[in-house]
C-alpha cells in the first residue's frame, strides 16, 4: 500500500518526456492513468527509480478521426473518453463494444487506451482490439517518430517494442475498407476480474462480403493472442453456418491457454470458439437485418 | 393517552438509521481515523512460504533506515514471554514467528517508525533465511503418515490431527440405515472463504507509563474478551486496560479473534511509550487473519420409499490451517455442526468430526453464521436436494414431508437442541407461490426444448442463533451472556450503554427502539454507546446473531426495570398505591382515572427532585441477561436460475427469500440484514473462495483474485415475511443477521444443479464458477473443488 | 510522507525530496508538502485530515477512495498526491453545506443504502459523477456505473434505491 521512493517529473511537452527518458537511461517509467502502474508501485512489484508523468502534456488528449477514416488515438485519452465517444461509436463496432468491459468504471476515467496497450498484459482487452483492427503504435524518441505495428509491438508478457527513451504517444486504426463491422466478447467472472478469455473480431466489409478480417485474443496465452491469420479463412467469403464455423475452429486452434483456476485450458478454447461464433453471427444477422 | 408507538420511533418503525448521519457526511470515526499526538506506525513482515524452518533473521538494515524507532522479531517477543498467544480454542498461535513458520503470510517481523511508508521501507530490508518443508495444504495430506509434523513445538502432538469429535446416536442411527429403502449420499466441500470486510483490522496502542494504563483502540467485534485476553497475553492488570472499538467497517466474524498484530502493537508501544498505529493492509488480511468453512462432508440419509427420513449419518473433516484458532463455544469441537437438519424432523442422527492442522492461515471464524452453521445448513440442504432426487420426489414435496410441524414445538432434535417456534410450512408455501413453483417444471421443459436450461433451487433451514445460555456456551470459560445499562436523565433523555459492539447492524437505531417500546421515552431522546470497556458494561459481543437475542433482551429488561421503579416514583407523585397504578406506553395513570397520571419524563424528574422517602434518588440501572434458550429464526430461501450451456455462465432470474425471524424492532433494518446476507450467500456460491497451491501459496491474497460480487452481478431479491414470536425472548424477536448467509448458499447450488442434473452429475463444489458448471455439463460428473488450484 | 511533521526529527535526512502541492479541495485551496510517493488518498486522509476518503484494499478494486478529480470519479489511493497540484477535488466532506445535505446523501439515508457505512463515501461520489452525466438512470445503468465499488453489507439493492430517490429529487429540484 506504501510504494517506495522515487524522483517524478511531469513535463508538459512529449519532446520533455522524451528528453528525461533519454537522460535516465531505462530507469525511468512512463506514468499516463497509472491504474496498473499505481497499484503494482502499491504492492512494490514495480520500484521504478523516476516516474515521467504525461498526465500534464495536454496535446496528448484527444481521439479523432481523419478525413480518410484513420482513428487516432491520443496517449492521454481515457478509457471513459472511448465509452462514451460519439466518434467511434458507429465507426468502430470493435473498440466501443471492448470500451465497456475494460477493468470497472472508476478505472475507466483514468486509465488510457495507449497506457494499456503498451502495459501488455496478456489479458489485456485493448492491445486485441488494436491488433484485431490492425492498428500501429507511434512513438517519438530522441531521433524523431516511428510507427509500429500493433502485431510486432507486444513482444511478450508485459513487454513492448518501445525503446527505453521512446515514448507511445499515438495508436493509430487504420480506416476499414468498407463497412467496418465486429465485436468484442469477454468471460469475466466479476466486473474488474481479468479475462478468464476474451475475443476481438473486427471485419471490413463490401456488401455481405468480408474483405478484410481481424481477430486477436487475451486471456489465452502467454501474451496477446494474434489470430489475424486464423480469421482470414473469412476473407472473400460470406457469413454463413460453415464459414463461421471454420473460422472459429482456426481460431480457437490458435488459442495457447493453460489450465488455471479461472478453467482448463480446453475450456477455454472452447470459450473462445463460442465467443467467435456469437460475434461473427452476430454480424450476419444484423446485416442480414439491414439488408 | 398512551403514546402512538410508531411515532416515537419504537417496535415496528422502520426508523431512519442514527448512524447515518456521522457515515453520510464521512464523519464516521474508525480506528484508521485516529491520531494520537506522537503516534508511530507499525508494519508487519510476512512469511513469503507456507512452511519453513527459520535459519536466521537480520534486521540490521532496518534499523539504520532513518525514522525507524523499533524492530521486532519472535526473539524480542519470546525475551517478553510473548512469541506466543492463547488462540479462543484452547491451543496456541505464534505471534512472531521463532522457530518456523506455518503458512504464507505468517508475521515475521515488525518494524516500528516515524511513518507508515518508512516502515515499509525498512520491512524489505529485513533479510530472514529460510530452509523450506514441504507443505501441507489439505486434510488428505495432512493424514499422510509421512506427512511433515507441522506443530512440532507443541508436547504431546505427534500427528496433524487436532480432534476427533462426535455426538448423537450411533447405533439407532445404524438401525435406521438397516430399515432404510433408499440411502442417499452426498459427498462435498464447502470451500475455505474469508469475510473480508472492506476495512481490513488494525489497532493503536497507547501505553501512559505515569499511569500505568493501556489504551487500544482496535477493529473488534468482542471488546470485553479482547480485554481479558489483553491481560493474560500482557499480564496487565485488566482495570488498567481500556480497549475502544470505534466504528467497524464491516466484521463478519473477521474482528473476533485476537491477532499477532494487536499484540504487537502493544508490546511497542509499552517499548516505545509512544502510541503505535497498526493497519493491516487488504492483502495481509486475506491471508492471515480468521476465515471461514473449509470443511469436507460424507453425508448420508436414510429413507422410506414415502418420503421420511429414518436417519441421517455426517462425517466433516475440517482444515483449520496451522494454528486451531477457531472463535467457538468451548464445548464444540466444530462449533455447532450438530445443528445440522434442526428444521426436519429426523429420528436418529450421528455426526463425527476430524479436525487437522495445514500450512495454511488459522481461523475457522464464524463468518457471518453462528459457528460453522453455515456448513450445518448448507450440508443439510444439499443432502435434502440429492435425496428427492434419490427418491424420485419433488423437492418442495419431500420437504414438506420431512419439516418439524407447528404443533410439534417445543421439538427437541436428534442432537438434542430444543427449537421451539415457528411456521416451517406457511414459509415454505409463501415463497413457492412467489416464484411461480407450481408452472415450473413445464416452463423448464419447454425452455430445454428451445436449448435454454432453466433450475430452480429450494433451501429451508432454521438454526440456533444467539449463544448462551450460559450453561451451555462459553468462550474460555467466559460465560455467553449479555448485558445493558440504562440512564435516564432528569428530563427524560437518556443514555444506553450494552457490551454488544455494532458494525453496521445498527443497534444505535434499533436498541432506542426497544427502550422507547418499554419505556415511551421517544427513541430520538435516547442515545446509545457501545465499545468503550470503560464506560459499558461487560458483554460478549457481537457476532454469530447474538445481537437482538441477547444484548436485545438485556435492552428490554434494564427497561423494564427502569420502568418498575418508576412506577413506585409514579404512585408518590399521583399519592396512591403502586397496587393502584397502571401503565400505558409512556405513562402512569391511576385505575379508574385515566386523566390522573404522570409521564415517565415527570417520573424521571422526580427520581432527581422529588424521591419519595425510602427511595435511592436517580434512575439508572443494569441488566445482565442470560438467555434460557437460542432463538431459532427460519428461511425458505428459493430461487431460479438459467444457466448457458455454451459457457456454463448462469444467472438469477428470480429470487425469493421468507425470513421468520420473529417480531421485527424496525422491519428496515431487518430487510437490509437479510439482502446483505444473500449478497454474500451469492458471492460463495458464485465465485467468493481462497485456495492454494500445491506449495501453499494463497491464491485469494487480493480483491484481483479473491472476488467479491459486484452491484452488477449481484441480483435482486425479493423479500417476504412471516412472523412467529420467540416465546422465550422478551421482546419475541429472534436473529437475523446470518440466516441469509447460512441459508442462501443452498439455494443458488440447489437451482444450478436442478437445471444440470439431467447430465446425471450430482454435485459441483462452490463456488460454481463458469467452467465448473460447463465441465459438469459435457461429462455428466461431479466437479470437486477439493485439488489444488494452480494460480498464476 | 516526512513532509507531514510538524518537527522533523533529527534522524530525518533533509534531502528527501518534496514537492509543494495546491490542490483545491471542495472549493478551498490547501498547499501540502508532498513525497511524490504519497498516495492521494494518504494526503487526504492524512495532511488534510479529510478521513471521509477511507482504503479498503491495495489493488484499486474496492472503490472505497473514490473522490472526484476535475469531476470525474476516480479512485484516489491510484493516484499520486502530486498529480493533483492545480485540480480539483471534491470528497464526501464536500457534499453537503452547513444546513444542508446533498440529495445523495438524503437518499442513502431514506433507502438504508448504507450499513456499515465504510464504502458509503465511495459509493455516494460515484452515484454523483453518473448523476451529473444521467439524471435519469435506470437500475441498471445504476448498477453499471457503481460496478467499481464494492459493499460487502448491503447487498447493493438500497443503494440502488438511493441513487434512485436522489435522481428524482434533484430532478424535481430542477424543474423548480
Amino acid at each position: 500500500m506504501y510504494p517506495s521512493r522515487f524522483a517524478y517529473d511531469a513535463p508538459t511537452t512529449v519532446a520533455e518526456a522524451v528528453a528525461i527518458l533519454d537522460r535516465n537511461g531505462g530507469e525511468a517509467k512512463v506514468l499516463a492513468g497509472g491504474q496498473s502502474l499505481v497499484p503494482m508501485l502499491k504492492l512494490r512489484f514495480a520500484s521504478p527509480e523516476r516516474l515521467v508523468d504525461i498526465n500534464n502534456i495536454k496535446a496528448l488528449d484527444y481521439h479523432r478521426l481523419d478525413p480518410d477514416g484513420t482513428l487516432r488515438i491520443g496517449a492521454l485519452c481515457r478509457h471513459e473518453d472511448l465509452e462514451f465517444s460519439e466518434i467511434i461509436k458507429d465507426s468502430h463496432p470493435t473498440l466501443a463494444q471492448a470500451a465497456a468491459l475494460v477493468a470497472d468504471p472508476i478505472v475507466r476515467t483514468r486509465g488510457t487506451f495507449v497506457g494499456s496497450v503498451c502495459h501488455a498484459d496478456p489479458q489485456g482487452d485493448w492491445a486485441a482490439t488494436m491488433i484485431a483492427l490492425d492498428g500501429r503504435i507511434v512513438a517519438q524518441g530522441p531521433n524523431g517518430r516511428r510507427e509500429i505495428a500493433m502485431r510486432d509491438f507486444v513482444s511478450g508478457p508485459f513487454t513492448n517494442a518501445l525503446a527505453y527513451n521512446e515514448l507511445a504517444v499515438e495508436a493509430v486504426i487504420p480506416p476499414a475498407k468498407g463497412k467496418a463491422v465486429g465485436g468484442y466478447l469477454k468471460l469475466e467472472r466479476r466486473v474488474g476480474d481479468f479475462a478468464t478469455a476474451s475475443v476481438a473480431v473486427a471485419l471490413d466489409m463490401n456488401g455481405d462480403v468480408v474483405t478484410r478480417a481481424g481477430c486477436a485474443l487475451a486471456g489465452v496465452g502467454g501474451k496477446t493472442i494474434d489470430a489475424n491469420e486464423a480469421i482470414s479463412v473469412l476473407v472473400g467469403k460470406t457469413l454463413t453456418a460453415e464459414s463461421i464455423e471454420a473460422a472459429a475452429e482456426a481460431i480457437a486452434d490458435a488459442a495457447d491457454p493453460r489450465t488455471d483456476h479461472r478453467g482448463s485450458a480446453d475450456y477455454k478454447r472452447h470459450i473462445v470458439k463460442t465467443f467467435v461464433t456469437r460475434i461473427l453471427s452476430g454480424i450476419a444477422r444484423s446485416e442480414q437485418k439491414a439488408a | 393517552m398512551a403514546l402512538d408507538e410508531l411515532k416515537i420511533g419504537g417496535m415496528g418503525a422502520s426508523r431512519r438509521r442514527v448512524e447515518d448521519n456521522r457515515f453520510i457526511r464521512g464523519k464516521g470515526r474508525y480506528v484508521d481515523d485516529v491520531v494520537l499526538p506522537g503516534m508511530l506506525h507499525m508494519e508487519i513482515l510476512r512469511s513469503p512460504v507456507a512452511h519453513a524452518r527459520i535459519k536466521s533473521i537480520d534486521t540490521t538494515a532496518a534499523w539504520e533506515v532513518p525514522g525507524v524507532r523499533l524492530v521486532l522479531t519472535g526473539e524480542t517477543m519470546a525475551a517478553r514471554n510473548l512469541a506466543w498467544m492463547p488462540t479462543l480454542s484452547y491451543d496456541t498461535q505464534a505471534v512472531l514467528a521463532t522457530d518456523k513458520v506455518r503458512f504464507q503470510g505468517q508475521e515475521v517481523a515488525a518494524v516500528i517508525a516515524d511513518d507508515p511508508y518508512i516502515a515499509k521501507d525498512a520491512c524489505s530490508r529485513i533479510v530472514v533465511e529460510y530452509e523450506s518443508l514441504p507443505a501441507i495444504v489439505n486434510p488428505v495430506q495432512a493424514q499422510d503418515p509421512n506427512a511433515p509434523l507441522i506443530r512440532d513445538d507443541k508436547e504431546n502432538q505427534a500427528t496433524n490431527k487436532i480432534f476427533d469429535w462426535e455426538i448423537g446416536d450411533k447405533e439407532a442411527t445404524d438401525r435406521a440405515f438397516a430399515e432404510a429403502d433408499v440411502v442417499s449420499t452426498v459427498d462435498l466441500h464447502y470451500p475455505r472463504s474469508h469475510p473480508s470486510p472492506l476495512e481490513p483490522c488494525g489497532s493503536i496502542a497507547d501505553y501512559d507509563r505515569a499511569t500505568g494504563k493501556l489504551t487500544v483502540y482496535m477493529t473488534t467485534q468482542a471488546p470485553h474478551i479482547i480485554r481479558a485476553a489483553v491481560s493474560l497475553v500482557a499480564e496487565l492488570p485488566e482495570h488498567m486496560i481500556r480497549i475502544i472499538s470505534p466504528d467497524l467497517g464491516g466484521g463478519f466474524g473477521n474482528k473476533v479473534p485476537v491477532y499477532p498484530g494487536y499484540v504487537i502493537s502493544i508490546l511497542a508501544s509499552i517499548l516505545t511509550e509512544r502510541p503505535v498505529k497498526w493497519i493491516e493492509d487488504k492483502s495481509g488480511n486475506l491471508i492471515s487473519t480468521g476465515f471461514g468453512r473449509d470443511v469436507y462432508l460424507q453425508g448420508q440419509l436414510a429413507l422410506r420409499k414415502d418420503g421420511k427420513i429414518l436417519g441421517m449419518r455426517m462425517h466433516t473433516v475440517s482444515d483449520h490451517g496451522a494454528f486451531y484458532a477457531d472463535a467457538q463455544p468451548t464445548k464444540f469441537k466444530i462449533g455447532l455442526m450438530h445443528s445440522t437438519f434442526a428444521a426436519y424432523d429426523v429420528p436418529a442422527a450421528h455426526l463425527t468430526s476430524e479436525g487437522f492442522y495445514t500450512n495454511k492461515a488459522p481461523g475457522g471464524v464464524a463468518y457471518r453464521c453462528s459457528f460453522r452453521v453455515t456448513e450445518a445448513m448448507f450440508f443439510q440442504e444439499r443432502m435434502m436436494h440429492a435425496a428427492a432426487n434419490d427418491l424420485g420426489m419433488d423437492q418442495a414435496d419431500f420437504r414438506r414431508v420431512n419439516l418439524v410441524k407447528d404443533d410439534m414445538f417445543p421439538y427437541r432434535t436428534a442432537f438434542g437442541f430444543l427449537t421451539d417456534s415457528g411456521q416451517y410450512g406457511k414459509c415454505l408455501d409463501v415463497a413457492l407461490e412467489a416464484i411461480g413453483y407450481d408452472t415450473f417444471k413445464e416452463e423448464q421443459e419447454e425452455a430445454r426444448k428451445r436449448g435454454k436450461l432453466l433450475g430452480i433451487g429450494i433451501s429451508t433451514m432454521t438454526e440456533p442463533l444467539g449463544a448462551g445460555n450460559s450453561r451451555e456456551y462459553d468462550i474460555l470459560g467466559i460465560k455467553m451472556f449479555d448485558s445493558a445499562e440504562l440512564r435516564v436523565h432528569m428530563t427524560g433523555k437518556a443514555i444506553l450503554r450494552t457490551g454488544a459492539k455494532t458494525q453496521g447492524q445498527g443497534h444505535e437505531t434499533t436498541w432506542a427502539q426497544i427502550v422507547a417500546h418499554e419505556l415511551g421515552i421517544p427513541a430520538d431522546d435516547i442515545v446509545v454507546e457501545e465499545g468503550d470497556t470503560d464506560t459499558a458494561p461487560f458483554g460478549m459481543g457481537t457476532y454469530a446473531s447474538r445481537s437482538t437475542p441477547v444484548a436485545g433482551a438485556a435492552v428490554a429488561m434494564v427497561a423494564r426495570k427502569i420502568r418498575a421503579k418508576a412506577r413506585k416514583i409514579a404512585a408518590h407523585l399521583l399519592e396512591v398505591s403502586e397496587e393502584d397504578i397502571e401503565w400505558e406506553l409512556g405513562r402512569f395513570y391511576v385505575r379508574g382515572n385515566e386523566e390522573r397520571g404522570v409521564t415517565i419524563q415527570d417520573c424521571a424528574l422526580a427520581a432527581y427532585s422529588n424521591v419519595p422517602d425510602g427511595l435511592e434518588p436517580g434512575l439508572e440501572n443494569v441488566a445482565y441477561y442470560d438467555p434460557p434458550n437460542l432463538t431459532w429464526p427460519f428461511a425458505a430461501y428459493v430461487c431460479k436460475v438459467e444457466v448457458d450451456p455454451q459457457t456454463g455462465v448462469w444467472d438469477v432470474l428470480k429470487f425469493v427469500a421468507v425470513d421468520d425471524c420473529g417480531v421485527r424492532i424496525n422491519p428496515m433494518i431487518v430487510e437490509g440484514q437479510i439482502m446483505g446476507g444473500l449478497t454474500e450467500a451469492y458471492a460463495m456460491a458464485s465465485m467468493q473462495y481462497i485456495t492454494f497451491d500445491e506449495e501453499g501459496n494463497c491464491i485469494g491474497s487480493n480483491y484481483m483474485d479473491y472476488l467479491l460480487p459486484t452491484a452488477w452481478e449481484t441480483p435482486g431479491f425479493e423479500l417476504h415475511e412471516v412472523v412467529t414470536p420467540c416465546p422465550h425472548h422478551p421482546i419475541g424477536a429472534k436473529g437475523i443477521g446470518e440466516c441469509a448467509t447460512v441459508g442462501g448458499p443452498a439455494a443458488f447450488v440447489n437451482a444450478v444443479m436442478n437445471a444440470i442434473e439431467h447430465t446425471g452429475v450430482r454435485n459441483v463444489d462452490m463456488p460454481l464458477m463458469p467452467n465448473r458448471v460447463y465441465e459438469a455439463l459435457q461429462t455428466g460428473q461431479n466437479v470437486s473443488g477439493m485439488p489444488p488450484v494452480k494460480g498464476d | 510522507m516526512t513532509s507531514l511533521y510538524e518537527e522533523v526529527p533529527a534522524e530525518v535526512p533533509a534531502n528527501v525530496p518534496t514537492r509543494r502541492v495546491t490542490v483545491t479541495v471542495n472549493g478551498e485551496k490547501r498547499t501540502v508538502d508532498v513525497e511524490p510517493r504519497l498516495l492521494l488518498a494518504h494526503m487526504l486522509r492524512q495532511a488534510l485530515q479529510l478521513t471521509g476518503t477511507h482504503t479498503g484494499c491495495d489493488t484499486t478494486n474496492c472503490g472505497a477512495c473514490t473522490v472526484l478529480f476535475d469531476g470525474r470519479p476516480i479512485k484516489s489511493c491510484t493516484m499520486l498526491a502530486v498529480q493533483a497540484d492545480g485540480h480539483d477535488v471534491e470528497t464526501v466532506e464536500g457534499l453537503a453545506t452547513a444546513s444542508e445535505l446533498h440529495p445523495i446523501q438524503e437518499g442513502f439515508k431514506q433507502e438504508h443504502g448504507l450499513q456499515c457505512g465504510y464504502c458509503t463515501p465511495g459509493m455516494m461520489m460515484a452515484s454523483k459523477a453518473l448523476l451529473e452525466r444521467n439524471p435519469n438512470p435506470t437500475e441498471d445503468e445504476i448498477r453499471w456505473a457503481l460496478s467499481g465499488n464494492l459493499c460487502r453489507c448491503t447487498g447493493y439493492q438500497n443503494i440502488v434505491k438511493s441513487v434512485m430517490w436522489a435522481a428524482e429529487k434533484m430532478r424535481a429540484e430542477e424543474a423548480e
